[in-house]
């Protein structure tokens, strides 16, 4: 395990030293692309300077809040949809082919039903991640194992007590990646629909410093959203890693 | 105006042939789905009422999605699309099963690999559309890396999953007969992971699409991604809502097709499988 994980930072840090290089050497465009050693330095530099505290705050207090809605939503629409197979077959195809649809062509609509506010992303947000949760519910309930329901049976538990001590628990893992993918989407939903619509967050920050031809900003930006992403996923790996174990599944 | 001769069409149905239990079952499928569409359809007509300015009724968006089918223009963009979408299913199909597979069979670059594509699989890519941009230009080779980039990732993530969680006894069948490792692949592994390919395939087929239509959207003079970026832009809703219904439609029947072949391919399985791990 550690040695994967050592070889893991070795590629990785390999692959930042590599583009580091090309760009100092000139075999890449500093129009294009430039140093990550730049990338950081510029990074701190707007950290230090405070000037996009109020980008960073918005963002991430949307995501989050699209998060909650997203995990709460989605497994309770998630159990519905489960216990009415025929209600099931309709479904899905639409959730199949859910992540097709563009939503974010949906945000003059929601600014008309919501208001010119923070609810339009965190909706695009919640629209984006709360599919997620429902697939990954469905998924973790159609995976109980039967034997474990036959076990129920035989105890004759009521239904309340098979669902906190049987099907809970035998689904948790698939709940567990379900409310990872619906972080991410959450990101993924509300920082896109920043970057194409809106007027304040990070997205719009870097289409703005792009549009500005301010790469050192844009790159920065960039760098600072992949850090924070990869940190909250490397967390619920290692956290998801724990409770596994901890199963002795892993 | 959609659901009208849907409603008459199913009255004859009924009528046919009442004791044959599958048909009844086949009968009652399809008056769910009637009731499904229409359902959504009322929402849509809601919704529709409550904020006139960003979108269209339903009745008059399948008027304008029919006139857009007829013009000439909306070939061309939906051509320009098709290519773009084509190219990036083709690579992200072909380049994913092929990552996929050498990843699956080699485990300790698996094992490195795994979470990193997890992390790559989710996050916000369209951040990075700026640079693929700088990267490779307007155009179409922006639109095509846009969605290779999209869904390439779940093509190789669930080809690698197979390809780990493959019967053992195959790959010893394999050592046995002395396979070099082409045969390996052609014989033994693609056809032990064809369903869980399939079901990647689907995955990275809603994504890809996604990628290319967003690509579109940011910078493009051609696609139905510029078409509803245009719509957007000039406030012209009917052709934006008319667009979207028909990428809508578009990519509900091709998943429903996946969606179907997937179920052929793994339904078997499923049911004798012992719940598999979470990934």
């Amino acid at each position: 395990m550690s040695q994967i994980t050592l070889v893991r930072v070795a590629v990785i840090a390999g692959f930042v030293l590599l583009i580091e290089a090309l760009c100092r050497f000139g075999a890449i465009n500093s129009l294009t692309l430039l140093p990550p050693s730049e990338m950081a330095a510029h990074l701190l530099a707007l950290l230090g300077s405070g000037e996009i505290n109020a980008a960073i705050v918005s963002t991430f207090s949307n995501v989050a809040i699209a998060f909650v809605l997203s995990v709460t939503a989605g497994f309770a629409a998630g159990a519905v949809i489960h216990a009415l197979p025929r209600l099931r077959r309709l479904c899905d195809p639409l959730l199949a082919s859910y992540y097709s649809v563009p939503v974010f062509v949906f945000y003059p609509l929601l600014v008309s039903l919501l208001g010119l506010n923070r609810w339009p992303l965190v909706a695009i947000g919640f629209i984006f991640g709360v599919t997620a949760m429902v697939i990954a519910t469905l998924n973790g309930l159609d995976r109980v194992p039967r034997v474990l329901l036959k076990l129920a049976r035989v105890h004759r538990m009521s239904r309340s007590a098979e669902a906190l001590r049987i099907v809970l628990p035998a689904a948790a893992p698939y709940l567990f990646t379900g409310g990872k993918l619906a972080l991410a989407y959450a990101f993924i939903g509300v920082i896109a629909g920043e970057f194409i619509l809106s007027g304040g967050g990070l997205g719009y920050a870097i289409a703005y410093a792009y549009e500005a031809f301010d790469n050192r900003t844009m790159y920065a930006l960039m760098l600072f959203v992949l850090i924070v992403v990869t940190a909250v996923n490397a967390a619920f790996y290692v956290w998801e890693q724990r409770l596994l174990r901890r199963r002795g599944r892993a | 105006m959609s659901v009208a001769p849907e409603t008459t069409g199913s009255a004859p149905l009924l009528a046919r042939d009442p004791s044959s239990a599958a048909r009844r079952r086949s009968v009652q499928r399809f008056l769910d789905a009637l009731a499904f569409v229409v359902v959504l359809v009322a929402l849509w007509q809601l919704v529709y009422w409550k904020s006139e300015v960003a979108i269209t009724g339903p009745l008059e968006t399948v008027e304008t999605a029919a006139a857009l089918l007829g013009s000439e223009n909306f070939w061309r963009n939906a051509l320009a699309t098709g290519r773009a979408f084509g190219a990036s299913l083709i690579l992200s199909c072909v380049g994913g099963v092929a990552i996929g597979l050498a990843l699956g069979a080699h485990r300790f670059s698996g094992a490195v690999a795994a979470p990193m594509l997890t992390a790559l699989y989710t996050i916000p890519k369209v951040t990075l559309y700026p640079m693929v941009l700088l990267i490779f230009g307007l155009g179409i080779s922006a639109k095509v890396a846009f969605g290779v980039m999209h869904g390439i990732i779940p093509v190789i993530i669930f080809t690698m999953d197979a390809v780990r969680n493959i019967n053992p006894v195959l790959i010893k069948t394999a050592r046995i007969l002395k396979l070099s490792p082409a045969q390996t692949a052609a014989r033994i592994l693609i056809p032990a992971v064809t369903p869980e390919i399939v079901t990647g395939v689907r995955v990275g087929f809603s994504l890809t699409l996604l990628g290319v239509i967003i690509g579109e959207m940011f910078a493009s003079q051609q696609g139905l991604g510029f078409l509803i970026i245009n719509g957007m832009n000039v406030h012209d809703v009917r052709t934006l809502t008319a667009v979207v219904l028909l990428l809508v439609l578009f990519a509900v029947a091709c998943s429903s097709v996946l969606l179907a072949l997937d179920r052929r391919l793994n339904g078997a399985r499923r049911a004798t499988d012992t719940p598999a791990q979470a990934q």
